[in-house]
């Protein structure tokens, strides 16, 4: 789109950035901001908290299993530790992750619009995912202590246990509510804002995947908002409807959690793919492959993934019939996700591939999704689904989608977008020894995982038998690899804010609007809204030239 | 876009004006603010969604006894409850037509008078809970847990998703005190009443949810 951008062609260099041109000073500046750009920050830091909270946790159960028998805790907090792993890594990371951060600060700049439809929801959405984090952090500390029903709390343990479930799923309401704030603000910036010749089919990858979540954030996510206010309400006054002493059905709660929580899975996933889609043409220096085609995808896995959720139920008592129909959706929807993945392959083809750090984090995406994309094929089929239901092959599977996929895309993302968001550029060198050992360190934990479901090794148990210690221990020794990867990343970024270099407006050669900016953009992103002439992912030869 | 306008101090504003319409006048996107409203009124309906769906299919686990249980409630009660919240809806509708006809007082009497109806809801729905709660209707009870499970389900259906809907139109009562204080202070005006409007379409959703609950609960015996 460079050259369709006439009127911003020379990036505004004689604005303020958003850092500097605040109305208010301090902490304030940031606290009471209506700036999408400072919002997204906001959301980075406590979500790089939260995951270094949840990673730590991870970290000490894998060392639970080093060895056969208590190592290094008793059964009950293993038991607290997976529900807040759960909890803290789905509800305050992975899900809100792509849309809060790189949603918020580029979703506007993308579409050429100064600022989301409605700025001050946006600071309340913040505002509710913090007060919702809180709530689900506190509840660890009061009542009876930490939750230990997994992160699906389901009925009928959730509502008899002594723990402090009612908090962390009030805490998990919150959190919905701001994640429906977000959608809604999202669909309304992309049918009102965008920018002047931008058409439907002229908005890039990744706004167009917002805007596929963001439905699936409005539309499912009261369903949990209202299976959850349940749960509260059977806990606090008894009402019945879960609790088969009183008359209820159970099932009727697994089926409303996962009307809910099965799409959150695409909410997960769909932004991260939008990501990958910005960023494997701009590093393969080449227009995407099959634009339509990814659009569509994302709509249909947004639809048809909303479709499935009953395949998490397969062994809780289904009709034959529903089973099979559900395990037929569940098939269908691999037919879009592989669509994206065989388009991204085709955009390599022939490109001049420039393998810096964030197309690391993007290859790394497709082949970690790649096996957990196939892996949860398995699961969709009836038989292996008896075997291997609750077990590590489920553990594994879900890692590799929700962290092989959402975390590498929210990585790579990041390195991406760095030098835009900050105006700062981390060690190349730095970043990709970290990602070899993220994938190596990945790959050893969560493979051998999908092994030992395969044996038969349970999943949420806090010990093994003799059977399954050797992987077990190949698991552990790879979390290890993992967590130092994650580390030195994370440290390596950290650093990259203090390097003085400077770092001009499109480090990569990319052709989105938000290259067309200054790094980092100016409170109101454009001096002169742009008008768009021709389709993204333009790469014409002169800018090409200027990549290399 | 009030932090960026106000960031603006140095920028000729008459040369920001014909830029388009996303320039000054931000929070003048009526389209884009209904837009907004309409789909977070879905995401409401979709939350009452999931209670509907508890309902249905435990009516048609047990027909009868939610036939009978739903004979205990008082259905002349459930009528006049209805008829005050259609009303509600009405001076709300006048209320905006007064407010787009410059007629401010007008506008904020009718909003009042909606605002009055709504409480007299809530009184009525009071006394309805209180008169249940002394006959021993509430969850958990002994006289409830005497009856059959379809009975002691149809109960908290009822006290769930009515007490949902209170809570509703309690929050609808305090979406209308701020609108009464913004139409006061003239920041709802004849040119600029997408508050007011959006407020009057969530009053409205209060009250189809409500159209509903009525059959379900009151009329079903």
């Amino acid at each position: 789109m460079s050259t369709a951008v006439a009127s911003t062609a020379a990036p505004t260099a004689s604005e303020p950035s958003f850092y500097a041109g605040s109305s208010r000073q301090g902490v304030l500046s940031w606290l009471l901001t209506t700036d999408h750009k400072r919002i997204a920050l906001l959301y980075l830091g406590s979500m790089l908290t939260f995951f270094l909270v949840g990673m730590t946790i991870g970290v000490f159960m894998r060392l639970e299993h080093l060895t056969m028998g208590p190592t290094i805790m008793k059964p009950t907090t293993y038991n607290a530790l997976f529900t807040l792993h759960g909890v803290i890594m789905i509800f305050l990371f992975v899900i809100p992750g792509l849309p809060a951060v790189f949603g918020n600060f580029l979703l506007p700049i993308m579409i050429g619009a100064k600022d989301v439809a409605f700025p001050r929801l946006n600071l309340l959405s913040w505002y509710l995912f913090m007060a919702g984090a809180t709530i689900a952090i506190t509840s660890l500390f009061t009542g009876g202590g930490p939750p230990d029903t997994g992160w699906s709390f389901y009925v009928p343990y959730s509502v008899t246990t002594g723990t402090n479930v009612t908090m962390a799923v009030l805490g998990a309401f919150v959190i919905g509510f701001s994640s429906i704030l977000t959608g809604i603000n999202f669909i309304t910036t992309i049918h009102r804002l965008r920018a002047k010749g931008m058409n439907w089919m002229r908005m890039p990858l990744f706004p167009w995947a917002l805007y596929a979540t963001a439905w699936v954030q409005v539309l499912a996510t009261p369903i949990l908002g209202i299976t959850l206010l349940l749960v509260v309400l059977e806990r606090v006054f008894g009402l019945g409807i879960f609790n088969p002493a009183i008359g209820g059905d159970p099932i009727l709660y697994q089926h409303l959690f996962w009307t809910y929580s099965h799409p959150a899975v695409y909410i997960m996933i769909i932004p991260a793919m939008g990501a990958i889609s910005e960023i494997i043409p701009t590093f393969a220096h080449r227009t995407i492959f099959g634009y339509k085609a990814i659009v569509l995808s994302s709509m249909g896995i947004a639809g048809l993934g909303s479709l499935v959720w009953a395949h998490h139920m397969f062994t809780s008592g289904m009709s034959e019939t529903s089973i099979i129909i559900f395990s037929l959706l569940t098939f269908l929807v691999a037919i879009p996700s592989a669509i994206k993945i065989f388009n991204w392959v085709a955009t390599l083809y022939k490109g001049s591939i420039e393998l810096k750090a964030p197309m690391l984090f993007a290859l790394g995406f497709i082949f970690l999704f790649s096996i957990g994309g196939l892996t949860g094929l398995f699961q969709g089929a009836l038989a292996v689904n008896m075997h291997i239901h609750d077990t590590y092959f489920i553990v594994g599977h879900f890692h590799y989608v929700m962290f092989g996929g959402t975390g590498m895309a929210f990585f790579a993302a990041l390195h991406y977008w760095y030098p835009k968001m900050f105006g700062r550029m981390y060690k190349e060198r730095t970043a990709v020894v970290a990602w070899v050992h993220i994938f190596v360190g990945f790959n050893m934990l969560y493979f051998t995982m999908l092994v030992l479901g395969m044996q038969g090794m349970p999943r949420r148990y806090y010990d093994h038998l003799p059977g399954f210690h050797l992987g077990h221990l190949v698991a552990t020794v790879g979390s290890w690899i993992l967590v130092a990867g994650l580390l030195l990343m994370i440290m390596n970024l950290v650093r990259g804010l203090f390097r003085k270099v400077e770092v001009p407006a499109n480090p990569w050669g990319g052709v989105t609007l938000e290259w067309m900016v200054a790094s980092p953009p100016p409170v109101e992103n454009f001096d002169v809204l742009p008008v768009i002439t021709e389709a993204p992912y333009t790469f014409n030869p002169v800018s090409e030239e200027k990549a290399k | 876009m009030s932090a960026s306008v106000e960031n603006h101090d140095a920028g000729p504003p008459a040369a920001e004006q014909p830029a388009g319409q996303h320039s000054a006048g931000e929070h003048r996107d009526y389209i884009g603010a209904k837009l907004g409203m309409w789909i977070f009124i879905f995401t409401e309906l979709i939350l009452f969604g999931g209670l509907f769906v508890a309902y249905g299919m435990y009516r048609s686990m047990h027909p009868h006894e939610f036939h009978h249980a739903a004979g205990e409630l008082n259905v002349v009660l459930g009528v006049i409850n209805t008829l005050v919240l259609l009303t509600s809806s009405l001076t709300m509708v006048l209320s905006i037509v007064a407010i787009r006809l410059k007629r401010k007082t007008q506008s904020m009497i009718f909003l009042a008078s909606t605002m009055v109806l709504g409480c007299v809801f809530l009184v009525n729905k009071f006394f309805e809970w209180k008169a249940k709660i002394h006959h021993g209707l509430y969850p958990g009870s002994e006289h409830l847990m005497a009856r059959p499970p379809g009975e002691r389900l149809f109960f908290g259906l009822y006290y769930g998703m009515t007490g949902l809907h209170g809570l509703h139109v309690t929050v609808g009562l305090v979406v209308m005190a701020i609108m009464l204080v913004l139409l006061r202070r003239d920041k709802i005006r004849h040119d600029d009443f997408i508050k007011l409007e959006n407020a009057g379409l969530y009053w409205h959703l209060v009250d189809v949810i409500w159209i509903f609950l009525l059959p379900l609960f009151y009329l079903a015996a």
